[in-house]
């Protein structure tokens, strides 16, 4: 476990230290934070180099920091089927519309997961082919897993879409 | 004579056309059809009876399972982790609790872990046999639907004498299980996976060389080993796909080094490779429920549960009598276990693949966030690209085998 995050880490940091903010490897499992503006460089980066081939992006969600700013930290897990380690990347995003660029073109798997995290916290993923919401309606107002989001609120239920 | 050859109808011509194009229509199947068992709504553009394309529209079963998690305390997210997928409640009260545990640094007893792991695997074969067996039902064929229900009844028995429900279990607790397993419990399993085996048997004779079943399986529904990668497919879709990945065999948790078992691969990754892959999966369940069985006996009486003052209420006998352990009990009760800041991920192989939670928190008694990683949501988002340019009828078999349980992808 030890030494897939220090070889992931460690390509990140010898070839893009920009993008870097910082890392841990809390309960083994390898962590960096990047910038947010630098998220396709890192993946791409953690996808074709060959030491490393995370080719399955596992999970893509986010967490709503309230009161600190910025105010989201958008989290990618990923995946190597061929060396079998993982890593997690994550990234920042705040202010009145929070947005970064979207993996999908990346990943195909990000397509869904993103359209659940702009729908559930209202991140938006800059490119997206097709950001709909997923888990709720169109005329849902607000985004529901936000920690301003009141637990108690009701909305009314609409008919199916067509 | 020569009127007879003018009166003789000529066989129709091979190569009459399969498709009949017309114009493109729009056909809505769902939210609830009969032929699908999931609450899901497809949007499906036809030519004839071809697919051009489909949008699945997911969320009917949204209950906000995220929300729920982080309003109450870390105990009160287990039973919710029940309902996300009803077949196999258990690996999800697994997969939680390992990921509460992983943030606390906290190791169980061995033979809680054994029973973790035989109860998780009675789970993945009713999961299965509900696949394969409504598969049939949707299909058409009532016969196999019932052997398979008749097992499954068999699992969910096993699970009432285990731990007093038969579906939504609420068996595993943060750092051990809710109790040991009864006393008559080895015996009865053993009769049970006897039958289950029987049954199965049958299952096998009446399907898998049926030629009906056969004909409406072979080649539908086919995914490559590079589109499963690529959007992240995990499980027996995977698997049938001919990527050996398994959760279980490379990155071993629990018990699961220390048990015997194999993995199936397919090689062509069609719906009929998906149903092989299901069907020895679960002789392959049924095989470590066994060893799990022997090694409990073999374990004899012992802890189920950490002592970990953290997550386990103090001896009753010393509440009643000493003031420290009073507070510790009230503490419990009213607030549960305060763990320690940070995040953690772990992934279990549940019955549809990489089940996996992502936890954070600021060491509180509530959690600031808890992440189901449904394989059920991820594994449906490539099934566009796997039907298109097939046919209308090559989309049940093809939803049945990736298993969409609602509870689970749209928590």
């Amino acid at each position: 476990m030890e030494s897939f995050g220090s070889a992931a880490l460690r390509l990140l940091a010898e070839r893009l230290p920009a993008a870097l903010r910082a890392t841990h490897a809390q309960h083994g499992d390898a962590t960096a934070l990047i910038d947010p503006e630098l998220v396709l460089e890192v993946l791409g980066l953690l996808r074709d180099a060959p030491e490393l081939s995370f080719e399955m992006l596992t999970d893509l969600t986010c967490v709503d920091y309230q009161g600190e700013e910025p105010r989201f930290e958008v989290v990618y897990h990923l995946y190597s089927v061929a060396k079998n380690h993982r890593v997690r990347v994550k990234a920042r995003v705040g202010g009145d519309a929070p947005e970064l660029p979207s993996a999908v073109a990346l990943y195909a798997s990000a397509n869904w997961m993103e359209r659940e995290v702009w729908d559930l916290y209202g991140v938006r993923f800059r490119g997206h082919p097709d950001l709909r919401r997923i888990l709720l309606y169109d005329g849902f107002e607000g985004h529901p897993l936000r920690k301003d989001y009141p637990k108690e609120r009701r909305q009314p239920l609409v008919g199916p879409r067509n | 004579m020569a009127d007879l050859a003018a009166r003789r109808t000529e066989p129709l011509e091979d190569d009459f056309e399969r498709d009949l194009h017309t114009e493109h229509q729009i056909l809505n199947m769902g939210p609830s059809h009969p032929a699908t068992h999931g609450t899901v709504k497809f949007l499906i553009e036809l030519d004839g009876e071809t697919i051009v394309d489909l949008d699945i529209q997911v969320g009917y079963l949204h209950r906000g399972f995220e929300k729920e998690c982080e309003a109450g305390s870390w105990y009160q997210a287990i039973p919710y982790t029940d309902r996300l997928n009803y077949n196999s409640a258990i690996l999800a009260n697994v997969g939680f609790c390992l990921a509460v545990e992983k943030l606390l640094d906290l190791e169980t007893p061995e033979r809680c872990q054994w029973l973790r792991v035989m109860a998780g695997e009675l789970s993945r074969l009713g999961d299965h046999l509900t696949r394969c067996g409504a598969a049939c039902l949707e299909l058409q064929a009532m016969t196999p639907f019932l052997y398979g229900i008749e097992a499954r009844e068999l699992t969910w028995d096993l699970m009432e004498v285990l731990c007093g429900a038969r579906v939504t279990s609420n068996y595993v607790r943060i750092g051990g299980v809710k109790h040991e397993m009864p006393a008559t419990f080895p015996a009865l399993c053993r009769s049970s996976v006897a039958k289950i085996r029987g049954l199965l048997h049958d299952f096998d004779e009446i399907v898998t060389s049926n030629r009906i079943f056969v004909d409406r399986l072979k080649g539908t529904g086919v995914i490559s080993r590079e589109e499963c990668l690529r959007y992240a497919v995990t499980g027996p879709i995977l698997r049938s796909a001919g990527v050996g990945l398994d959760v279980r065999k490379d990155e071993p948790y629990l018990v699961y080094d220390q048990v015997d078992f194999d993995v199936p691969i397919g090689e062509v990754g069609d719906n009929y490779d998906r149903y092989l892959v299901c069907t020895e999966e679960m002789l392959q369940s049924l095989r470590i429920v066994e060893q799990c069985l022997a090694r409990l006996e073999k374990l004899g009486p012992g802890p189920v549960n950490s002592f970990d003052p953290r997550v386990r209420w103090p001896a009753k006998g010393r509440v009643f009598n000493h003031m420290e352990e009073l507070i510790q009990q009230f503490k419990s009760v009213t607030e549960g276990p305060r763990v320690p800041a940070g995040e953690a991920y772990t992934a279990i192989e549940s019955a549809n693949g990489e089940l996996g939670f992502y936890l954070v928190s600021d060491g509180s008694a509530v959690p600031v966030k808890v992440r189901c990683r449904p394989p059920s949501f991820i594994n449906l988002a490539p099934m566009p690209g796997m039907l298109r340019g097939a046919m209308l009828a090559d989309l049940i078999p093809t939803f049945d085998f990736i298993n969409m349980v609602g509870g689970e992808c749209d928590r």
